[in-house]
């Protein structure tokens, strides 16, 4: 009873003191709104907008209607140069794709000879080398054979039908705002947190609660409930009103089920932060460590890239972080409607992680408890 | 109003902060060649006015003038910064830490334009004068108190300036340095009696020995004149007592005055033995011993740093002693004893407040951490607010607080759950006469009254005069205990400062201090002779290397000895490009699906294989119905299923063109566009295969040839690891160089360039200097890590990339530079030049999607930020083989920007204070 209420009382100071904290107010207000909205709405990983140019050497009907059949949203308007223009313009990085279509090209056609149509694609822009030429083969394929009104013969053997699943109109937004807000979540518990206890041992508050009857435990709980509690009402906001209102995008999952996974990840979180509070000496140190760890907790927690496109040892490496745990169960709950009988094992790990987490860091903020900070 | 003799003058100045009105209507002139003062205690103006003086500050109202010349105007404060010395408030404030006492003097040696032999003789010089020579290797940080304020002082003599304005030079400091300090400065004006010295103190007795006086209180100057004019004019003893007489009436109070204590064997309440903490091989306290009874008022008396907080919070259980032990009431001290604490009341010497939480809501708080009743704790805090005259503040938050109210507020915190011992830590510092007066009062009543033990720390002489018994302490060790009566009378001292004086000279002889006392006094006799004088530049120039380079060497030092901030600097970036190397990766393969056959026939396996043979894709199950497969496509197992529809095998032979079902998993619709090109890619083949078997030739015969360039085996690493290099350049050297600049407000010292003759080139570009080596350093080693451990060869000019890169770290840096001129503390100008550089730099640069299919605002933040410019030289050169022709207009962009951030950073950093 008594542990409950100090750390009930302790909770609703760190609220108090956080409504004060300019820094720390603007910094979620943003993270929670641009850092989500802005790469969500501008970065497409999506094939959109193509930067194309034709060489026309052919310059018959044919030619025309091949490269006019290149449209947005995949591409630009196609501009026309000269084949000498070719490298100049791709090394500056002007055009991604230069379609070559060579002389005589809708003459050898209709004769039935060999025709050849050659793509040249900057495959340095890897987001779209492999997906535009793909576009650009379908596209002039089809053109060609409606053109010539081609009886379609093997194309019909056995036909296809690709489904996509759990995103059919494969938008990009909806991948890149998840992503980013849940490396918003994962980066704001820490800097609440850690912050948290470092203006308390910068201001010496902490050593006053340490000459009261509080435990280290008592005061660490205090600063996760209230910190996590902030973080989830704000994330809670932001699912609601950046990501469903301001880009529209529709949330099918279980919200119960993933906020129960927030606040196991956040219990998780903000005992990291309070470790990282305990090592640092200052704010700007903070910062310092901060930067790499959220760092690796965005890019290789499986949000980006999946885990199993990377070398083996940091596969095993990154199954320490509850960031990776928490990645495969929010896609699974937000994406693809999994319910508790798919995530209870990431669930479960996370709930794990955050507990070995919390007894190191509490074991740090006894050690670091007196020792001289100014 | 000018009279040749008139050094400064003040007219009619006046100064608010925000609403807040901090001097009122200030005049003042002060005599050439005259020691004058302002007395005064915290808050009351004296700094600010200080500050004004010595143009650091911007007039608001008034006029201030120097020498007869008017310091408003920028040309003339620029010429005077070579007459004037300024040493702001604060032990060692515009002191540099990490840097050597010699360092710290070559450094402002060189901010005045001095050679290097006129340097040497004069630090030299100054050196033996302070007796600092001994100890001219040590870091500033690592001198005791006195010692940083006769740095300060050598700092502040370096350039033989005619006005020396020092700010609370003796604050803090043990009485024999006090001491010290002024014999040193007497010595100085007795070489240069034209040298004129204002300073501030808020000790009466110093101010004794000054020519003139002017107590400030309120902003207000309540009287002018010599020390002996002010104790006449209010018919008092001495200053402390004139001054109390000087305020207005109602701040006025009864003399205080503590009962006697009567020991009449009372238990012992604290007993310390052979108490001894060290950190590392610095021995903070050194086998201290005392014993305090209950209800004594106990005083421990010393300069800062001696180790009375470490034994302090050895007592209250915050730090174990390395040896020795304490005991409360008999019982041994226990740091996780709860029932301990709940007897001890703590307030520490910043006043650990909540100073976001109002005064009612800091008292509800510890009232309900130390779990008092509901009623208890209404009755405490309503007889607390009034008993500390708080309840008129009751509901305001503490940060706006002035210094005495929030002591007043931290004392009631400390003792509402009833403590039988209080320990209390310099819990007087800062505050004026008055509001100490009044907190003795309380202090006299719960310990008389209500027995509480009382064990005090403080460096007021008076304030140990009021303590029943008091401990000496001086460099960890206790020199002395007893009644002030005892320590006097043993010494024969007039006394309390006297007699401590006497024991730290005790104490010092018998440490090897001598070599000092030595070179003190073989300092006396070179001074009658001539004084060097030295060739005063007096022009300001725009630009000057020697200060530039001075400031360039000053902040490497700086780095290299902040372990943190080096190993970051040099780590930090090599570790950010093997995890972004590895994370970011746009390849896609090993693409794991499950097969959902439902006809099982040689056909149906056959068209199966085409999958099994592709590189692409890799086969993770077999599954025998659709729930299955739906199960693992939820869970993220597998990212394609690919479903063969019962009678496939006979429907091709019938030419019923059966249909093959493909799901992919769309959570990454990057990857799940190209699961589907690879998919469509693998079909076609499957058909044309089956068409070349079957011959029948019908279709025509175009043929797509794609051309991959720059990357023929389409892989991220040689896009990606390029693109991620110059997006660490962009953040990271913004990063280390925007703290840089943002520490020396927070630290205190930029005063040292409003101060000196430091232009703002000079400034910003001394202190961009070194992170330009370092960002360049950087690069190095990003590019030896992307060359030989990623392998991603050069196919362009290596010293394209070279010069690109100089130019790029520049222009960051330069960006890192504006960021920190208008940031005030060094957590915003980390996230500030997070959130500004991060976006713009990941998303909007071309590492993810090319900067040509950019559009809207992303297209915006891309042209007018700098990375996406670089990213197409490391891009262009080390994967394109792009050529100068290619990449001229980025070149000519980055300079661009260079130009932009610096004129901008010069425009935002002023060179005075607001």
């Amino acid at each position: 009873m008594k542990f409950l209420q100090s750390i009930f009382w302790l909770g609703l100071k760190e609220i108090a003191s956080l409504r004060q904290d300019k820094v720390m107010l603007f910094l979620m207000t943003f993270a929670f709104t641009v850092f989500i909205y802005v790469p969500a709405k501008e970065t497409g990983l999506e094939m959109r907008n193509a930067a194309i140019a034709v060489v026309d050497e052919d310059n018959s009907p044919l030619s025309r209607q091949l490269y006019t059949s290149l449209l947005p949203p995949y591409f630009q308007k196609p501009h026309i140069i000269q084949f000498n223009e070719i490298d100049k313009n791709m090394s500056q990085g002007i055009y991604t794709f230069v379609l070559l279509i060579p002389s005589k090209f809708s003459q050898n056609i209709s004769h039935g000879n060999e025709a050849n149509i050659q793509v040249y694609i900057d495959a340095t822009a890897m987001s779209q080398a492999v997906i535009g030429l793909d576009y650009i083969n379908q596209i002039i394929t089809s053109e060609v054979t409606q053109f010539f009104n081609h009886e379609v013969s093997a194309q019909d053997l056995i036909n296809l039908n690709i489904r996509v699943r759990f995103n059919e109109n494969l938008y990009s937004s909806w991948f890149m705002s998840v992503n980013q807000f849940i490396n918003v979540i994962g980066m704001l518990a820490i800097v609440l947190t850690g912050a948290a206890l470092i203006r308390e041992r910068e201001h010496g508050t902490i050593e006053h609660l340490l000459v009261m009857p509080l435990t280290p435990a008592e005061i660490m709980l205090a600063k996760i409930w209230s910190n996590g509690l902030v973080i989830v009402l704000a994330s809670l906001l932001s699912l609601k009103l950046i990501i469903g209102e301001a880009l529209s995008i529709p949330i099918r999952g279980e919200i119960g089920l993933f906020i129960i996974g927030t606040c196991s990840y956040l219990f998780a979180v903000t005992s990291l932060g309070i470790f990282l509070g305990t090592v640092a000496n200052s704010m700007p140190q903070l910062g310092l460590l901060f930067l790499p760890i959220v760092v690796v907790m965005n890019v290789l927690s499986g949000g980006i890239t999946p885990l199993d496109n990377m070398p083996f040892a940091i596969q095993y490496l990154m199954k320490v972080f509850p960031s990776t745990h928490f990645v495969e169960f929010s896609s699974a709950v937000l994406f693809r409607q999994a319910d508790l009988t798919v995530v209870w094992g990431s669930l479960l790990t996370i709930i794990v992680i955050g507990i070995i987490f919390f007894s190191v860091s509490l074991q740090r903020l006894r050690k670091t408890v007196g020792k001289n900070l100014s | 109003m000018d009279k040749p003799d008139e050094v400064v003058s003040v007219t009619q100045v006046t100064h608010h902060y925000k609403q807040q009105l901090a001097l009122a209507d200030i005049s003042l002139s002060i005599e050439k060649g005259s020691i004058a003062g302002l007395i005064g205690p915290d808050g009351v103006g004296k700094s600010t006015l200080l500050s004004l003086i010595a143009g650091v500050k911007k007039i608001q109202h008034g006029e201030v003038h120097l020498f007869s010349q008017n310091i408003k105007l920028n040309h003339v404060r620029n010429q005077l910064c070579h007459r004037i010395a300024y040493m702001p408030q604060g032990l060692g404030k515009n002191l540099y830490a990490t840097l050597s006492v010699y360092e710290n003097l070559r450094f402002f040696s060189q901010l005045f334009g001095q050679n290097h032999q006129q340097r040497r003789q004069h630090i030299e010089e100054l050196l033996a004068a302070t007796g600092l020579a001994p100890f001219a290797k040590r870091p500033a940080g690592k001198l005791s108190g006195g010692m940083k304020q006769k740095l300060g002082l050598c700092c502040a003599l370096i350039h033989d300036p005619d006005l020396l304005i020092l700010d609370e030079p003796t604050t803090g400091v043990d009485p024999l340095s006090r001491l010290q300090f002024w014999e040193l400065i007497k010595r100085i004006k007795a070489r240069t009696p034209d040298m004129t010295i204002l300073v501030a103190t808020a000790y009466m007795e110093e101010a004794e020995r000054y020519d003139s006086l002017a107590a400030l209180y309120n902003g207000k100057i309540l009287a002018t004149g010599s020390p002996k004019a002010l104790c006449q004019q209010t018919l008092t003893k001495n200053l402390d007592e004139a001054f109390k007489a000087l305020q207005p009436e109602h701040t006025q109070q009864a003399n205080l005055s503590i009962p006697p204590y009567q020991q009449n064997s009372k238990p012992v309440a604290i007993e310390a033995s052979q108490l001894t903490k060290r950190f590392g091989d610095f021995t903070a306290v050194d086998q201290v011993n005392f014993r305090i009874y209950q209800g004594e008022i106990f005083g421990f008396l010393g300069s800062n740093g001696c180790g009375k907080t470490t034994t302090m919070k050895m007592l209250t259980g915050l730090l174990p002693p390395t040896e020795g032990k304490a005991t409360l009431f008999g019982e041994p001290m226990n740091s996780r004893s709860l029932s301990h604490r709940k007897n001890i009341g703590f307030m520490s010497q910043n006043f650990s407040l909540y100073q976001e939480l109002t005064v009612k809501q800091n008292l509800l708080l510890h009232a309900r951490l130390f779990q008092l009743s509901h009623d208890e704790t209404n009755r405490r805090i309503h007889e607390l607010l009034s008993r500390m005259s708080l309840a008129n503040v009751a509901d305001e938050l503490t940060v706006d607080l002035p210094l005495g109210i929030k002591q007043r507020l931290s004392l009631a915190v400390a003792i509402i759950h009833r403590p039988k011992i209080l320990i209390l830590d310099e819990p007087t510092s800062g505050v004026d006469p008055i509001a100490r007066d009044q907190f003795w009062q309380l202090l006299a009543e719960l310990s008389r009254k209500e027995n509480v033990t009382i064990f005090i720390s403080t460096h007021f002489m008076n304030e140990a005069e009021r303590c029943d018994r008091i401990s000496l302490m001086h460099a960890g060790k206790v020199l002395a205990a007893g009644t002030t009566e005892k320590l006097v009378s043993e010494k024969q001292a007039s006394n309390l400062e006297a007699a401590f004086i006497q024991y730290l000279q005790e104490s010092e002889q018998t440490e090897a201090d001598q070599k000092t006392q030595l070179s003190i006094s073989s300092r006396d006799t070179d001074s009658k002779q001539s004084p060097p004088t030295l060739k005063k530049h007096s022009q300001a120039s725009l630009l000057s290397w020697q200060r530039l380079w001075a400031y360039a060497q000053r902040e490497t030092m700086e780095i290299q000895r902040d372990p943190i901030r080096f190993l970051f600097a040099l780590l930090g970036p090599i570790f950010l490009l093997v995890v972004m190397g590895y994370g970011i990766s746009m390849d896609v393969n090993h693409m794991k699906y499950a097969v959902l056959d439902h006809d099982q026939t040689q056909y149906s396996r056959h068209y199966l294989e085409a999958f099994e043979g592709s590189k692409y894709f890799q086969q993770q199950l077999v599954v025998g119905n659709n729930q299955q497969a739906e199960h693992a496509l939820t869970k993220g197992e597998i990212e394609l299923v690919i479903e063969i529809p019962p009678q496939f095998g006979r429907q091709i032979l019938k030419k019923e063109s059966p249909e093959v079902g493909i799901w992919i998993d769309g959570a990454m619709p990057f990857r799940a566009e190209t699961i589907r090109g690879y998919v469509q890619g693998v079909h076609q083949n499957y058909l044309q295969q089956l068409s070349k078997t079957s011959a029948r030739q019908t279709y025509h015969q175009l043929k797509i040839e794609p051309r991959f360039r720059y990357n023929q085996s389409i892989e991220s690493i040689y896009a990606i690891v390029p693109g991620v290099m110059a997006t660490l350049l962009t953040f990271i050297p913004a990063m280390l160089m925007a703290v840089a600049v943002v520490r020396e407000k927070e630290l205190g010292s930029i005063t040292n360039y409003y101060a000196t003759p430091t232009t703002r080139l000079e400034f910003l570009w001394g202190k961009q200097l070194p992170y330009i080596s370092l960002s360049f350093i950087n690069f190095i080693s990003l590019f030896l890590v992307t060359w030989l451990f990623f392998g991603v060869p050069v196919k362009g000019s290596f010293w394209l990339l070279v010069i690109g890169s100089g130019l790029y770290v520049v222009a960051t840096t330069a960006l890192g530079l504006l960021i920190s001129t208008f940031t005030t503390t060094q957590v915003a100008a980390l996230f500030g030049t997070l959130i500004i550089t991060i976006i713009p730099s990941i998303n909007f640069s071309g590492l993810i999607s090319p900067v040509a299919s950019l559009s809207g605002g992303a297209s915006v933040m891309s042209t007018y930020f700098p990375a996406a410019y670089y990213l197409n030289i490391t891009v262009g050169v080390f994967t394109k083989a792009a050529t100068w022709a290619d990449l001229k207009p980025n070149f000519l962009a980055i300079i661009g920007f260079f130009i932009v951030f610096t004129l901008l950073s010069a425009l935002f950093l002023p060179k005075q204070e607001h």
